[in-house]
C-alpha cells in the first residue's frame, strides 16, 4: 500500500517576472524517503526547495505539506527546516545557541534545562559534543556544516530541506558527510529533500531522484532506474555518461527493439514495445557496455585517446560508421589483455539489450 | 626594507599629525588649566588648583551636557534605526539611492542656517501659534530643552543613519530566512538577529553623535537662547567673552576626561551586547 505523501507539489509554476524558474511541477514526496533534486545550474532546484520551505510562493498550483495546502503559510509556521548552502549560521551566537535557536522560538517557552539537554543530544548526533561554547568563526567548514545540520534537526521537522549542503566541502570530507547524512536520516526517520548538481552525490544517497531540466521535471525514479532506463536523452546524458547513436526501428524481437544504425548495423536494444517500425530513435549505450577486441568481427574503430583513471581506463574512439564513442575498460581486464595505444585499430562489441532505445523528440 | 621600518614609515604622517593636532593642544590646555587669569584676561603661568575647585560654578552646563547629549544620542538612535532598517531591507532597491540622498540633503546647507529655520518653526508665530489656534493651549517651544533636542536630532540624524545602514546593508539575508525557517516570526527575527548584527553600526553612529554632542554649542546657542546651554557654550563664553583662559582650560580638560570615561564604559557595554565580537569593537 502506498502511504500518503508527506509533501506534494501540484502543477506548481513559479515565475519571476518574465523568467519561469519552475513550470508545472508535479511531485509527491513520500514519508521517510531521501529525495534529491538533480539538474544543471539554473534549472529551478533551489526554487522548488524554497517553495517547500515557504520563502517563495508558487505563482500557480498548490504546495501541500502533510496533506495541508500551505500556499501563503509563512516559513515560521511550516513544519520543515532547511540547511542553507553557506550554512547561514548566526555569527553573534555560540554553537550551542545556534542549535538551540529553533527550540527557543517555541511558545510557551521550553524550560532551560530541557533545551540544554536537547542541544547536547543534537550536538552528539552530529559528533560535536565538546563544541557548544565555541564561536561560529572558530569552526572549520565541515564543523559548521554539522552545526547547521544540528540546528535544522532540533525541531524534528517533518521534512529536512538541504540546499547543496556539501558544495563547499572538499572531496574527501564530502564523501564522509554523505555517508553520515544518510545514516543520520535513517536514525531520525525524517524525510530528506536534497538539492544538488553533483550526480554522484544524488546517486549514492537518494531513494529517488527528481531530474530537472529548465524548470521542468524530466524524470523521477530510483537511481538504478534512472541509470538503466532513462526516459530521455537528457536524463541518459545527465546521469552517468552515454554514447548516443541515431537509429531507426525496424521491428521487435523477443521483447527487444530491433534497430538499424549507421545504414546496415543491426542492434538489439531495450525499449518501448510500442515503438512503431520506421520510428526515428536514439540508441543510448553506456561506455562500460562496450568491449574492445582486436578480433576480426565487430564494428571498426580507432583509438584516439587513452585516459588512465586508476580503477578503469577511458578510451576515446573514432568509428567510420558510428562517429566518436567513449568506452571504459576496467583496469583488471586491461591488465589481462594489454593496453591499447592511440592509433590502435580495434573492434567494438556489446551484448544484445545493452543499448537503450530512446524515442526522439 | 625591514617590515618594522616600513610600518614606521607608513605610520609617520599619522603620528606626526596626531602629535601636532591632538597631543600638543591637549598639553597646552592642561598646562593652562593650572595657571591664573591675567589682569586683562588670557593666561599667566602659575600652579594652582583653584580653576578645578571652581568647576561647580559651571555645574549647570555640565549637567545639561551630560543629560542632553546622551538623551540626544538615544533619540537619534531610536529614530535612525528604523529608518536605516527600512532603507536597507525594505525599500525598493530602485529607490534606495534616492532615499539615501534625501537623508544627506540637509547637510548641503550649514547647520547654522538650518537652526535659524527652526527658530521660525518653533518660535511664537510657528508651531505654538498653530497649536494655540487649535485650542490646545499656548505652549512655549523655543528656548527650551525640547527645542534644543529637536535641533540636535535634526542635525545629527544622518550621522546615525549611515553607519547603521551600512551594517544592515551587508547583513546576510539568509540569516533572516534561517531565523524564520527555525520558527521565529518576523518581528522576533528583528530583535534576535537583525538588531544584534547591526551593533557595529549602532556603536559607530552613537559614538560619532555622542562625541560631537558633548562639544556642541551651536544648537543650544540658537535654539536654547542662552537658557539651555552646554559646556561648549561655557567654553565659548570663557575663552572669547570673559577671557578667563585658565578656567576655560580646566572646564575643557574636565570635559575631555568625562568623555573618555563615558566612551570607555559605552564601548564595554556594546562589546558585551554583541557577544564579544571584535569586529564590533569600533568602526
Ligand atoms: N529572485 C529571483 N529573481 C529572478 N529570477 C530568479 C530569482 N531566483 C531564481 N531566479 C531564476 O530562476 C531560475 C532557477 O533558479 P534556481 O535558483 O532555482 O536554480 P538552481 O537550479 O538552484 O541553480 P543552481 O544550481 O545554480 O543553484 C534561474 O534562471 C534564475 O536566474
Ligand atoms: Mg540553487
Amino acid at each position: 500500500m502506498q502511504s500518503q505523501p508527506i509533501a506534494e507539489l501540484r502543477k506548481v509554476t513559479k515565475r519571476y517576472g518574465a523568467v519561469t524558474a519552475a513550470s508545472g511541477l508535479d511531485l509527491a514526496i513520500l514519508p521517510g524517503e531521501f529525495l534529491s533534486f538533480l539538474g544543471p545550474s539554473g534549472c529551478g532546484k533551489t526554487t522548488a526547495l524554497r517553495m517547500l520551505a515557504g520563502f517563495e510562493e508558487a505563482t500557480e498550483g498548490e504546495v501541500l505539506i502533510d496533506g495541508q495546502v500551505v500556499n501563503g503559510v509563512p516559513p515560521h509556521r511550516r513544519p520543515v527546516n532547511m540547511v542553507f548552502q553557506q550554512y547561514a549560521l548566526f555569527p553573534h551566537l555560540t554553537v550551542a545557541q545556534n542549535v538551540a535557536y529553533g527550540l527557543n522560538q517555541r511558545r510557551p517557552k521550553l524550560p532551560k534545562a530541557e533545551v540544554a539537554a536537547e542541544v547536547a543530544r543534537a550536538l552528539d548526533m552530529v559528533r560535536l559534543p565538546e563544541f557548544g561554547d565555541r564561536r561560529i568563526w572558530e569552526m572549520s567548514g565541515g564543523q559548521q556544516q554539522r552545526v547547521a545540520l544540528a540546528r535544522a534537526i532540533i525541531n524534528r521537522p517533518k521534512i529536512l530541506l538541504l540546499d547543496e549542503p556539501m558544495a563547499a566541502l572538499d572531496k574527501k570530507l564530502r564523501h564522509d558527510m554523505q555517508i553520515e547524512l544518510k545514516s543520520l536520516q535513517r536514525e531520525l526517520g525524517i524525510t530528506f529533500v536534497l538539492v544538488t548538481h553533483d550526480q554522484e552525490e544524488a546517486l549514492s544517497m537518494s531513494d529517488r531522484i527528481c531530474i530537472m531540466d529548465q524548470g521542468r521535471i524530466a524524470q523521477i525514479a530510483t537511481p538504478e532506474e534512472l541509470y538503466d532506463r532513462p526516459q530521455s536523452r537528457y536524463v541518459a546524458d545527465f546521469v552517468g555518461r552515454s554514447n548516443f547513436i541515431p537509429a531507426k526501428v525496424t521491428g521487435h524481437d523477443g521483447g527487444l527493439v530491433v534497430a538499424e544504425a549507421a545504414g546496415a548495423l543491426r542492434v538489439l536494444a531495450r525499449g518501448d514495445a510500442a515503438l512503431p517500425p520506421g520510428a526515428a530513435i536514439t540508441l543510448s549505450l553506456r561506455p562500460e557496455e562496450i568491449t574492445l577486441a582486436t578480433a576480426q568481427e565487430g564494428i571498426e574503430a580507432e583509438v584516439t585517446h587513452r585516459i588512465f583513471l586508476g580503477e578503469h581506463t577511458e578510451y576515446h574512439l573514432k568509428s567510420p560508421s558510428l562517429g566518436t564513442l567513449v568506452a571504459v575498460a576496467p583496469r583488471a581486464s586491461e591488465a589481462r589483455n594489454g593496453a591499447l595505444a592511440p592509433g590502435a585499430r580495434v573492434r567494438l562489441h556489446w551484448r544484445d539489450g545493452a543499448a537503450l532505445a530512446l524515442k526522439d523528440g | 626594507m625591514r617590515p618594522g621600518l616600513r610600518t614606521a614609515l607608513f605610520l609617520a604622517p599619522a603620528t606626526a599629525w596626531l602629535l601636532v593636532m591632538l597631543v600638543m593642544p591637549l598639553v597646552v590646555v592642561i598646562v593652562f588649566s593650572f595657571g591664573e587669569r591675567g589682569a586683562a584676561g588670557g593666561y599667566v603661568p602659575a600652579f594652582t588648583l583653584d580653576n578645578y575647585a571652581n568647576l561647580g560654578a559651571r555645574w549647570t552646563a555640565f549637567r545639561n551636557t551630560l543629560t542632553l547629549a546622551p538623551l540626544g544620542t538615544v533619540l537619534c538612535l531610536l529614530i535612525a534605526w528604523p529608518l536605516a532598517y527600512f532603507l536597507a531591507l525594505k525599500a525598493d532597491p530602485r529607490w534606495r539611492t534616492v532615499l539615501l540622498i534625501l537623508v544627506i540633503v540637509p547637510f548641503w546647507t550649514s547647520l547654522l542656517i538650518r537652526s535659524y529655520a527652526w527658530i521660525q518653526i518653533l518660535g511664537g508665530s510657528g508651531l505654538p501659534r498653530i497649536i494655540a489656534d487649535l485650542g490646545l493651549g499656548k505652549p512655549r517651544l523655543i528656548n527650551t530643552p525640547f527645542a534644543v533636542m529637536v535641533g540636535i536630532v535634526y542635525g545629527y540624524l544622518p550621522l546615525m543613519v549611515f553607519p547603521i545602514y551600512v551594517a544592515l546593508e551587508k547583513l546576510d539575508r539568509r540569516l533572516l530566512e534561517a531565523s524564520g525557517d527555525l520558527g521565529s516570526p518576523p518581528w522576533r527575527t528583528v530583535l534576535q538577529v537583525t538588531l544584534p548584527l547591526s551593533m557595529a553600526g549602532v556603536a559607530t553612529g552613537s559614538m560619532l553623535v555622542f562625541i560631537l554632542l558633548m562639544g556642541e554649542f551651536l544648537v543650544p546657542q540658537i535654539l536654547g537662547g542662552g537658557k539651555v546651554f552646554f559646556v561648549g557654550n561655557a567654553l565659548v563664553d570663557l575663552f572669547l567673552q570673559s577671557r578667563n583662559w585658565p578656567f576655560g582650560a580646566a572646564v575643557a580638560a574636565t570635559l575631555v576626561a568625562v568623555m573618555l570615561v563615558t566612551v570607555t564604559l559605552y564601548m564595554r557595554a556594546i562589546r558585551r551586547l554583541s557577544g564579544g565580537r571584535d569586529d564590533v569593537a569600533l568602526m
